[in-house]
């Protein structure tokens, strides 16, 4: 039976981790390749890299990045932030990650998913979602960290991005990121329903039921969580047998 | 002792690379070599071919270079030489493949490739994830693995042998998926053992040492 993923995401700018993992004694809490490898140890299903200071210049520090830790990491690595033609697709799987997330990019023309897809197919293609509540039962799209409204309705742009062939949606709630108050599980669902392929919930994790909630009644395959793990609230471990217990496949092993 | 991943332009080798170089330095497996030269396959000990993206695509990529799959095939089926197909390397093996469009494999491995479709419309295509194994046959190849061990798969379409005996492991998923095939000196994996983790690298040690 497939199992539900628990995907830590670790913030990186300038090659550097953002906020440090402190959930075991690392002799740099900063650098990301030692946190990947903690997370390797302590049973993650993949990892995520953001490149939240994405820029022209500082490409080369997320390509070195992914290099030095698909050589030591051998699970499955998402980099994000910034990506934004095929060409970048190309030099981020080249340097060793294995998927790749568009973001703003694919907002402001969703042909660059189709592309990248037809190019390296879409299995290795994510597509992130930032969206935010405008009404009930109704969700837009934002760029820019969440400031920039786009008008464009997020359960439809799901539909497009997939058509294009998308293989995974990203989906973060930019109305609970960072806040600690669970995922926004109608807009989880909602685009996990409309959609055929993977939805991983993204945004407002603080506790462990809120991990079986996204999967439970939002239907996402996978859950994303930053803080929850890299302060060591939670172990990776904890947070599988939770899940376990109220009756998710997790993979323990 | 050499070991040749193909590289024939179809996606990332890179992790690959690194969890066959690992490996070798564990068991003494000799020189790991990433190419897309057919004299580098014609002298390899061993051939890997990864692949992922579509079976279409990865065909006509294949052919795009001159003379390598027939040093593939003179190495694996004249000279008997052990062959791993990853993904879609291994779904090569099949007779034919149905993405998109009708195209033909290797021919190795009777069988076809065809879409998932899981009876319970709940679950997601593609296939994603970590899906736990279900042993079917002993093969050295898989020693020390066993059913319940996990591995990562990322796939659309699978792999219906036209005879069980040539299938070494399946999982479950709305239905059986093939997870690993086996005849004579071939082994595919529709997972990735270089993202697989412990089990992952087990098998690619066990590949290293592999003598049919």
């Amino acid at each position: 039976m497939l199992k539900t993923r628990i995907i830590p995401c670790l913030d990186v700018a300038d090659g550097r981790v953002v906020k440090g993992v402190n959930f075991v004694d690392l002799v740099d809490a900063g650098d990301p390749v030692e946190s990947a490898r903690a997370y390797d140890a302590a049973g993650a299903d993949e990892l995520c890299f953001l490149d939240i200071h994405a820029t022209h210049e500082n490409r080369g520090t997320m390509y070195d990045l992914a290099t030095r830790t698909a050589e030591q990491c051998f699970m499955p690595l998402t980099i994000g932030g910034g990506v934004r033609t095929v060409e970048d697709v190309r030099n981020l799987l080249l340097a060793g990650a294995d998927k790749v997330s568009f973001n703003s990019a694919a907002v402001a023309d969703p042909d660059v998913v189709a592309r990248a897809a037809d190019k390296f197919g879409s299995q290795c293609i994510v597509c992130a979602i930032d969206a935010k509540t405008v009404s009930p039962g109704k969700w837009e799209i934002f760029t820019h960290g969440g400031r920039k409204s786009t008008g464009i309705d997020a359960v439809e742009f799901a539909r497009t991005v997939t058509a294009k062939g998308a293989g995974e949606i990203l989906l973060t709630s930019m109305d609970r990121d960072g806040t600690r108050a669970g995922f926004n599980i109608p807009l989880t669902r909602a685009i996990a329903d409309a959609v055929d392929v993977p939805v991983i919930a993204s945004g407002g994790v603080g506790n462990l039921d809120h991990l079986v909630e996204g999967v439970v009644e939002g239907h996402a395959s996978a859950v994303l969580a930053a803080s929850i793990f890299h302060f060591g609230d939670y172990t990776i471990r904890e947070a599988k047998d939770h899940m376990a217990r109220a009756g998710i496949p997790m993979r323990l092993t | 002792m050499l070991t040749v991943l193909v590289d024939y332009d179809s996606g990332n080798l890179h992790s690959a690379q690194k969890a066959f170089e690992r490996m070798a330095r564990e068991v003494g497996g000799g020189e790991v070599l990433v190419s897309s030269r057919p004299e580098d396959v014609a002298r390899a000990d061993r051939v890997v071919l990864p692949g992922d993206g579509a079976f279409p695509a990865c065909r006509r990529q294949l052919d795009a270079f001159t003379g390598l799959y027939e040093a593939i095939e003179e190495a694996v089926q004249a000279k008997g030489r052990p062959f791993l197909g990853i993904c879609v390397g291994m779904q090569m093996m099949a007779s034919k493949g149905h993405e998109y469009e009708t195209v033909d494999g290797f021919g190795w491995i009777p069988g076809d490739v065809v879409k998932i479709e899981p009876d319970d419309r709940s679950l997601k295509v593609p296939h994603m994830g970590w899906n736990d194994l279900v042993i079917e046959r002993a093969h050295p190849v898989l020693e020390g693995i066993h059913t319940g061990d996990h591995a990562y798969f990322v796939h659309s379409y699978q792999f219906r042998v036209a005879d069980t005996g040539h299938r070494l492991a399946h999982c479950l998923y709305g239905g059986d998926i093939t997870a690993i095939v086996g005849r004579d000196n071939m082994v595919g994996t529709q997972f990735h053992p270089e993202k697989s983790q412990a089990a992952g690298l087990r098998l690619i040690a066990n590949f290293l040492r592999w003598d049919p």
